[in-house]
């Protein structure tokens, strides 16, 4: 039976996995996603779970443990952020080349030095090319959502590659919030029975799973990797479709607020996406043409899909919650703007950086924001590409 | 008594055509290890000569299921896959009946150096799983750099005999002694020269319940540089000079499971391998006489430890 | 032999062939020296088949027949470690063929 829970970011994701109840748990406490450990271990000590939970010595030892697990046959979630998911790097690249559909709840976390305890994208961001679907979640409800639809998109034979489901850490994390949570049964069914593909435990096959490679394989077995995401599209949507029809909460690739006859957007993830949507519906008082455009999926990047949302606007900003030494531009605005680059007449695009180490973004910074892009929408002229938000210059 | 005779007609779980070098004991050491179970048995391999010689793709020397993630996690690894049986025993999905055993495996790179924290992780979670090390003393995979299983002494590629070295500075880590120390129901010390004391404890380590760990030396022509039709006498000769006594450690009761009749001078040891070579030279001797010191030292150790 | 193409290959870099490694002749790594098995002299101890690194033991209806040169590398360890009176096992000068390759 579905019922209202007050709950918060990581108690949404405790409980989705006591509903899923995986055949293996293993995970390392940090700050600040510790408390979904936390959680499982006291459903498990209390018989609420079913599978194993295994507390390793490290997160590297973690995700090893998950992948011995996953490779074994069965399914497998685990829950980290930032210097944790750091410690997994390696294995995460192993996980996903391997082809395990392993889900790992990620309270996002800035990254050391100097060491910081709060949210922000530093930690998945740095992972986007390991190979595994990047999904972020605005609120608990949709962290809850989520995970849930991870373990279907994860395990889906086209795709059988691992799934993370960002939450913004103390943001989301350690928030309370009203969570519709789902009937027990529901869920189990929505995920359905786990079908493992070549399994160590059917030892009668003798299989040699993550043989080496040298010049003449080791291309073909990374671009045969690679399909597992490049199916993923299609799974996503169909999943995100399927959910709704059983819950009516529907879910795509992104989520556009007030974008209708936007002329200028700004384009941001997870929880200041809440916040955002304030500042629009002021903008929109005042008789600004301005939208959001919050993507969902990072991983595989729905490149088609946010141009052509996009196209038709004169200026973007993207907001990034991580940055990107060096390079030209932050993550999430060198794929936009890269992404836009086809089709002509397209926006001016600029980037802000907001929120490192969990530095609040309010409203007030929106509509700066939503200022320098009416002038670069008036004008045609981008003064400034790259900047920051709510630093002291 | 298990006659090799017996053993020879089982079938082999690692087979020809693997890659690794002439006169290696890795191979050895598996023979035998591999057939003190009848059970189905998944492997978990650190990276490192073992893993991979035996797995270049398409080709595989492994007839046994087997598991390749990194080089650091074996132990982790092979932990995850008996998560998961204990799990689908339980949930009904693999039958009450059916057993497996479950072996991770890596040298002493994978497994003194850098597997050390995730073995310790395993082994103190209680895993019923064995982990077995082949010590073969150095970086063998790649090209013979220390590790803190390097003897004293020994010139390797990161700790080279030169005008201004004897080779390693340090004395080498206890690793046996360190699992010990996790208090797990069976630790044991073997050789491939003495296949008899290692098939037992590695038929005792797979029959254990909870975690199990072998260390096993291993000779390797390569690194060692000595004649490699000698190995088997080599590793003979570890034992007698009590380099590399056989123990084992049930349940925190030691015994001695090997006493030679005369213990032999370390330089019998020593004398035949290349890596100790620069210890001759006059400003070295004092290399030569801290080993006999320290493997008198516990030798004398381990013989109080067994005599409680 | 023919390589997959990247769709040919089996997901999750995965090999189904256990054992298939025996394709691999490393008798083609001999260079000077074989081993060569006297019959008579045998006693049957079976240390020549556990002290061969490269599998090379012919054992047939639970006898030691002799030494699989497909594999045999030319270690020695065989024949060192053959404790029969009189050896069983004697290394032999061998003509040195150019390697066609590792593999068949
Ligand atoms: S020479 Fe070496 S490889 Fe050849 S049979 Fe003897 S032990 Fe085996
Ligand atoms: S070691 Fe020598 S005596 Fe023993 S079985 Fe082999 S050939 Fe025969």
């Amino acid at each position: 039976m579905s019922t209202l829970k007050t709950l918060n970011g990581n108690q949404t994701i405790a409980e989705a996995v006591r509903q899923v109840d995986p055949d293996v748990m293993a995970a390392y406490p940090i700050t600040p996603s510790t408390a979904i450990v936390e959680t499982i271990a006291k459903f498990k000590a209390d018989g609420l779970i079913s599978g194993e939970f295994v507390c390793p010595e490290s997160e590297h030892s973690a995700m090893s443990v998950c992948i011995g697990a996953a490779s074994a046959g069965g399914r497998v979630m685990t829950a980290t952020a930032s210097q944790g998911l750091a410690l997994m790097w390696e294995m995460l690249y192993i996980a996903a080349g391997l082809r395990l559909p392993i889900v790992a709840g990620i309270a996002n976390r800035a990254l050391s030095a100097p060491i910081n305890i709060h949210g922000d994208h530093s930690d998945t961001m740095g992972a986007r090319d390991a190979g595994w679907i990047q999904i972020y979640s605005e609120n608990c409800q949709e962290a809850y959502d989520n995970f849930i639809q991870a373990f279907r998109i994860a395990e889906h034979l086209d795709v059988r590659t691992p799934v993370l489901v960002g939450l913004d850490g103390f943001i989301i994390s350690h928030s309370m919030e009203v969570v519709q949570v789902e009937g027990d049964e529901k869920i189990k069914d929505f995920v359905g029975e786990y079908q493992s593909v070549y399994p160590l435990l059917d030892t009668s096959r003798k299989i040699t799973v993550g043989p080496l490679d040298f010049t003449d394989y080791y291309f073909e077995h990374k671009r045969n990797q690679m399909a597992g995401i490049e199916n993923a599209p299609g799974v996503i949507q169909q999943v995100g479709k399927e959910y709704g029809e059983k819950f009516g909460r529907y879910y795509g690739f992104f989520e556009e607020y007030r974008m209708e006859d936007a002329e200028t957007c700004i384009v941001v993830m997870s929880s200041a996406a809440g916040t955002c949507k304030d500042a629009i519906d002021e903008l929109r008082n005042e008789g600004k043409k301005i939208g959001l455009l919050k993507p969902r999926i990072f991983r595989p990047f729905p490149a088609k899909e946010i141009a052509l949302a996009l196209k038709g606007t004169r200026a973007v900003a993207v907001l990034d919650r991580s940055a990107c030494p060096g390079a030209f531009g932050a993550p999430l605005f060198t794929e936009i703007r890269n992404a836009l680059y086809d089709y002509d007449p397209r926006p001016k695009v600029v980037n802000y950086v907001y929120g490192l180490g969990g530095r609040d973004i309010k409203v007030e910074h929106f509509k700066d924001v939503a200022e320098k892009l009416d002038k670069i929408a008036e004008t045609g002229k981008v003064e400034e590409i790259y900047g920051y938000l709510n630093l002291r210059e | 008594m298990v006659k090799l005779k017996d053993l020879a007609q089982m079938e082999d779980r690692l087979v020809a055509g693997h890659g690794m070098c002439l006169g290696c004991g890795i191979p050895l050491i598996f023979k035998v290890v591999l057939r003190a179970t009848e059970d189905p048995l998944v492997i978990a391999n650190a990276t490192g000569c073992l893993e991979v010689c035996t797995t270049i793709f398409p080709r595989t020397a492994w007839n046994v299921t087997w598991i390749h993630s990194a080089f650091e996690n074996a132990a982790s690894t092979i932990a995850g896959v008996e998560a998961m049986y204990n799990a689908l025993k339980r949930k009904g999905k693999i039958p009450k009946d059916k057993t497996i055993k479950f072996l991770g495996t890596g040298g002493d790179g994978g497994t003194y150096d850098i597997g050390l924290q995730a073995l310790s992780g395993t082994m103190e979670r209680g895993h019923d799983v064995v982990y077995l090390c082949y010590d073969n003393n150095a970086y063998a995979n790649t090209g013979g750099q220390r590790s803190s299983a390097t003897p004293l002494g020994a010139s390797a590629t990161t700790s080279p005999a030169g005008t201004h070295s004897p080779g390693k500075l340090q004395w080498r880590k206890d690793l046996t002694k360190i699992l010990t120390a996790h208090n797990i129901p069976y630790v044991a010390q073997a050789s491939p020269s003495r296949w008899q004391d290692l098939y037992n404890k590695a038929k005792k380590a797979f029959e254990v319940e909870g975690p199990a760990f072998l260390n096993v030396l291993c000779m390797c022509p390569t690194e060692w540089k000595y004649d490699e039709s000698k190995g088997v006498e080599l590793a003979k000769i570890a034992t007698d000079t009590c380099v590399w006594p056989l123990y084992e450690v049930e349940n925190g009761k030691y015994k001695l499971n090997y006493k030679p009749k005369e213990k032999k001078p370390i330089l019998e040891w020593i004398k035949p391998q290349g890596r100790f070579r620069h210890l001759f030279k006059e400003e070295n001797a004092w290399v030569l006489e801290e080993f006999q010191k320290k493997v008198d030292e516990e030798w004398e150790e381990l013989n109080r430890l067994a005599s409680i | 032999m023919k390589k997959e193409t990247w769709k040919e290959l089996t997901i999750g870099t995965i090999n189904l062939e256990a054992g298939n490694s025996v394709k691999n002749l490393t008798g083609t790594w001999r260079s000077g020296h074989k081993p060569e098995f006297i019959e008579e002299h045998c006693i049957q101890c079976f240390f020549c088949w556990l002290y061969c690194p490269h599998f090379a033991i012919l054992v047939e209806d639970g006898e030691v027949k002799g030494i699989n040169y497909d594999y045999c590398t030319g270690c020695g360890m065989c024949a060192e470690e053959c404790p029969s009176k009189e050896k069983s096992i004697v290394m032999v000068k061998e003509e040195v063929k150019l390697a066609e390759g590792g593999t068949e």
